[in-house]
């Protein structure tokens, strides 16, 4: 397949897709070319149809420490040399877990695409652990967990902000996993689950750069094909239940300086709403809390001055339903309760009276301006097609986004914003916590 | 938030990096390197040859590779100074200036600049670093008109209004505040304020909230020309514009800029104090976050190229770095340990990062003081000395796989003064480093006895070496 005529739109906004070629390999293993031929390297991707929400409960952070441990070894790599081996080919090498992917990658001149995708087929089925890589492992996981969220109030109050939302479902469970289950983490676990979950049907390969698509169908049955399919689909995870009640948190820290506040909404993700509903949520997340020429910013930094920030996005790539949110910083002297009735008449307000055709017009033209720009970056195409796709969205579904959205009327942005459902939502407040004894601390230190 | 971010992970699709592990040499993957250095070297003279020299007819000079493969112009401008220029008590000025260009400009009050951006699409930032204030636009071809008038007006007629300026340092004091909560940001202040006491690059880049709040319009208007010069002004293009297209868009975006003798074109070098030894800002966390270091190697020096190759070996090369061996994968102390080379206009440093459990910070210091030690007296094996020239050499050409890359490479490389036909000639500076090249600038740049760490957090030190 091929696509490279220009998508009809308005006037300057034509997107030029660049040409996608994709193929299924007989064991089930598929497989996307993207061509980019300004410079002779390419980024090679294999992308798992596995991330932290297929975990078996109470053993969150698993997928992402076997993603640590497949750096390790195999039985024609010596523990440790995997990343060691790409870098004296001029090659970069990493890896990042989601809740519904994980995803391998290295970057690499292009006549070294055979080398790594051998490298890669061969830690697909032949990896090997030892009790002492493990334990090692697990305290740098361990490490990382303090450095992105025990360091950071911030983070641990999303990280609880996430836990309220969802009542049943596994993404209420951060992908670095629990502090107490990463510490009970082990090989058994780690092996176990890449026996159910690492096999070449359950995997997609993302090729992007200076190479043709036939070369690369061919690379791919030569080192994928031989790989035995495990003939399993990604598991239902369990769903949320009708969520009645809304809910609120207050997180009280020491540490923060700055307090805010801010909600999310359940929303339909790419994957799970009706045609076109996506796209409306995505033109909404634009009028409402795109930038400096949002409705929120404008309304409430620039004309009643009652918040220093404040802003919305959607997150709709998921398998299950994706989230709405909307934020807001207090200015001096607003109380955050204050500040959430604001946010508040500023959403009831669009949804009364509609966006204006400005307003329309420039957060289609922001967000299809954003895909021409994205394709300066070889590794960001690859990266969009390689987590579309692992989700479960097609090719087309892909490159024909920017005519959908251009598509998106002021009735269906209204009917985003409507559907929004404060019984589905988490309001969250963080803020500093009064330091009650300080005779005390100051002993302590 | 850009369109692309909802295709990219927004916020609850977190991406956590990963890993790798223990050195063992193999035979079977020494057999998977494949012979000799990657087969890029052509790509990367290719793009060297492209690189044109611009002068427009008003004598605005410009480095411009042409790329009519996607319909889209990067262009990218860096005037040299930056808060370096700052005087004493204004702090943050040069930050503040650029926070307020596209807060308003020429008939655009700040709302309407604003929303014009978004009409067609202009991505334009500004930022201020220590030695240099930076300016970019990436547009579309189809709105280059429309996307270079809001660009010059920024640049040129900005109104510092008195609504937006409030509005600006409101949120720049937020940010402080938020700074106060950072150990990332608490140990950069302290190491940077005990390399560089009394000096500009001793200061917090923002300031401090008293220092901010002294800043006025006035005080801006008059940092304009001092700024924004067009003698001390590098400027780089890519995208789908040739140079005859160039010369008038450079004369109408910068050809109005204040020119030469607006301020001292030389600014007084700044050595570092290596004091040696620790310190400790109070943060109430699990893990301490460590940035340390001491004095450096200038771009121009000719042992520059040695000290970047060493320094891939020893902290830079990521997981093929010595740090990275012992501190993360051997003892598992550590998710991040490195280190880079720092050369600043007016001091260079070699600075290292770390972070770790409060109760394992003695220990990762002393692997990493045993590594500077060990690397100081024996400078690397032959073996180590290949593997970093075959990455050095093979992953430059992953460098330039992107206009916002090759906008940035051409800014940079005028900077430090490289010479147009550096890509080409590049690759051939490393291969030419010796073992004994790498040995000598060891044992001349690491002096394990003058690192000096700066540490949020709560370390427990009670063993620590003096």
């Amino acid at each position: 397949m091929q696509d490279a005529a220009p998508i009809d739109s308005a006037p300057g906004r034509s997107v030029v897709s660049p040409p996608i070629h994709s193929f299924t390999l007989e064991n089930g293993m598929k497989g996307v070319v993207i061509q980019d031929r300004r410079a002779p390297v390419v980024t090679h991707m294999v992308w798992y149809r596995v991330g932290a929400a297929d975990e078996i409960r109470g053993e969150s952070g698993i997928a992402h420490f076997l993603e640590h441990l497949m750096f390790k070894g195999t039985d024609s790599i010596p523990s440790g040399r995997f990343s060691k081996i790409v870098a004296e080919n001029g090659g970069q090498d990493n890896a990042f877990t989601s809740y519904d992917y994980t995803a391998y990658f290295q970057r690499i001149a292009k006549d070294r695409l055979a080398m790594v995708m051998s490298m890669e087929a061969d830690r697909m089925v032949n990896l090997r652990l030892t009790e002492e890589d493990v334990a090692t492992e697990r305290d740098v996981v361990l490490e990382e967990r303090s450095t992105r969220t025990d360091n950071d109030p911030q983070s641990l109050f999303y990280e609880q902000l996430q836990a309220a939302l969802y009542l049943n479902h596994p993404y209420g469970s951060p992908v670095i996993g629990w502090r107490d289950e990463i510490e009970k983490l082990d090989r058994e676990h780690a092996l176990a689950h890449y026996q159910r979950h690492y096999a070449p049907d359950n995997a997609i390969l993302v090729v992007a750069g200076d190479v043709t698509p036939e070369e690369v169908e061919a690379l791919a049955k030569e080192h994928y094909g031989p790989l035995a399919p495990a003939g399993r689909t990604r598991p239902i995870r369990p769903q949320e239940p009708p969520q009645l009640a809304e809910r609120r948190i207050a997180m009280t820290d020491e540490r923060v300086r700055q307090p805010f506040v801010t909600r999310q909404y359940l929303a339909p993700s790419y994957r799970t709403a009706e045609p076109g509903v996506s796209e409306a949520f995505n033109v909404l997340s634009e009028i409402l809390g795109g930038g400096a020429s949002g409705r929120l910013y404008r309304e409430l930094v620039q004309d009643e001055k009652v918040a220093l920030n404040a802003g919305g996005y959607y997150s709709g790539l998921a398998v299950d339903d994706g989230t709405f949110g909307l934020y807001g910083v207090p200015a001096d002297g607003v109380e955050l309760e204050a500040l959430e009735r604001r946010i508040d008449a500023v959403l009831a307000r669009l949804i009364e009276e509609g966006p204006t055709e400005d307003e329309l017009s420039r957060a289609k033209m922001v967000l299809i301006s954003g895909r021409i720009y994205q394709q300066d970056s070889q590794a960001s195409l690859a990266r969009m097609y390689g987590s579309a796709l692992t989700i479960g969205m097609s090719i087309e579904q892909v490159r024909d986004w920017p005519a959908r959205i251009e598509a998106v009327d002021a009735a269906a942005v209204v009917a985003a914003a409507k559907s929004l459902d404060r019984r589905r939502a988490v309001t969250g407040f963080l803020s500093t916590a009064p330091i009650e004894d300080t005779a005390e601390e100051a002993a302590t230190r | 938030m850009s369109a692309g971010d909802q295709w990219n992970g927004a916020p609850r699709h977190r991406m956590t990096p990963a890993v790798r592990s223990s050195g063992v040499t193999g035979g079977l993957a020494a057999a998977m390197i494949l012979s000799a250095a990657p087969a890029m070297d052509g790509g990367v003279a290719q793009a060297s040859t492209q690189i044109q020299e611009v002068t427009s007819p008003g004598g605005v000079e410009a480095w411009l590779v042409e790329e009519q493969g996607l319909p889209i112009i990067s262009i990218e401008i860096s005037f040299i100074g930056g808060a370096s220029l700052d005087p004493d008590g204004k702090a943050g000025l040069a930050a503040l200036l650029t926070g307020m260009l596209d807060e308003g400009a020429g008939p655009y009050d700040s709302a309407a600049f604003s929303l014009r951006q978004d009409e067609i699409a202009a991505r334009i930032s500004f930022s201020a670093g220590r030695d240099t204030i930076g300016a970019k636009l990436t547009m579309l071809r189809d709105k280059r008109e429309e996307s270079l008038e809001l660009f010059r007006a920024a640049l040129n007629e900005p109104r510092f209004d008195a609504e937006p300026l409030e509005k600006v340092m409101g949120q720049y004091r937020s940010v402080l505040r938020q700074h106060s909560q950072d150990p990332n940001r608490l140990a950069n202040d302290a190491f940077y304020g005990a390399m560089f006491p009394g000096d500009p690059y001793g200061r917090p880049r923002l300031g401090t909230i008293e220092s901010m709040g002294s800043i006025t319009a006035e005080d801006l208007r008059a940092a304009m020309p001092r700024l924004l010069n067009r003698s001390r002004m590098k400027v780089g293009v890519v995208g789908a514009v040739t140079a005859e297209e160039l010369g008038p868009m450079l004369d109408a975006v910068l050809g109005d800029l204040a020119g030469a003798d607006a301020a001292p074109a030389e600014l007084p070098q700044a050595p570092p104090s290596a004091p040696g030894g620790k310190t400790v800002v109070d943060f109430d966390a699990p893990q301490s976050t460590l940035l340390f270091g001491h004095g450096g190697v200038p771009r121009s020096d000719p042992d520059f190229i040695a000290a970047y190759v060493m320094n891939y070996i020893l902290g830079g090369g990521g997981f093929s770095s010595r740090l990275t061996e012992e501190v993360r994968e051997k003892r598992g102390l550590t998710y991040g340990v490195g280190s880079f080379l720092s050369p600043m206009d007016r001091a260079a440093l070699y600075v290292g990062y770390v972070s770790t459990s409060n109760d394992k910070v003695t220990e990762a210091i002393d692997v990493i003081r045993d590594e500077w030690t060990r690397m100081a007296e024996e400078g690397p094996s032959a073996e180590e000395l290949d593997g970093a020239k075959r990455y050095l050499t093979g992953a430059y050409p992953l460098r330039f796989d992107s206009n916002a890359k090759i906008a940035n490479f051409l800014v940079q490389a005028q900077l430090d003064d490289l010479g147009i036909d550096y890509i080409a000639t590049r690759n051939a500076l490393v291969e030419a480093v010796t073992l004994d090249d790498v040995k000598r600038v060891a044992a001349r740049l690491l002096k394990p006895d003058d690192l000096f760490f700066a540490i949020a957090g709560r370390p427990e030190l009670e063993t620590a070496t003096p």
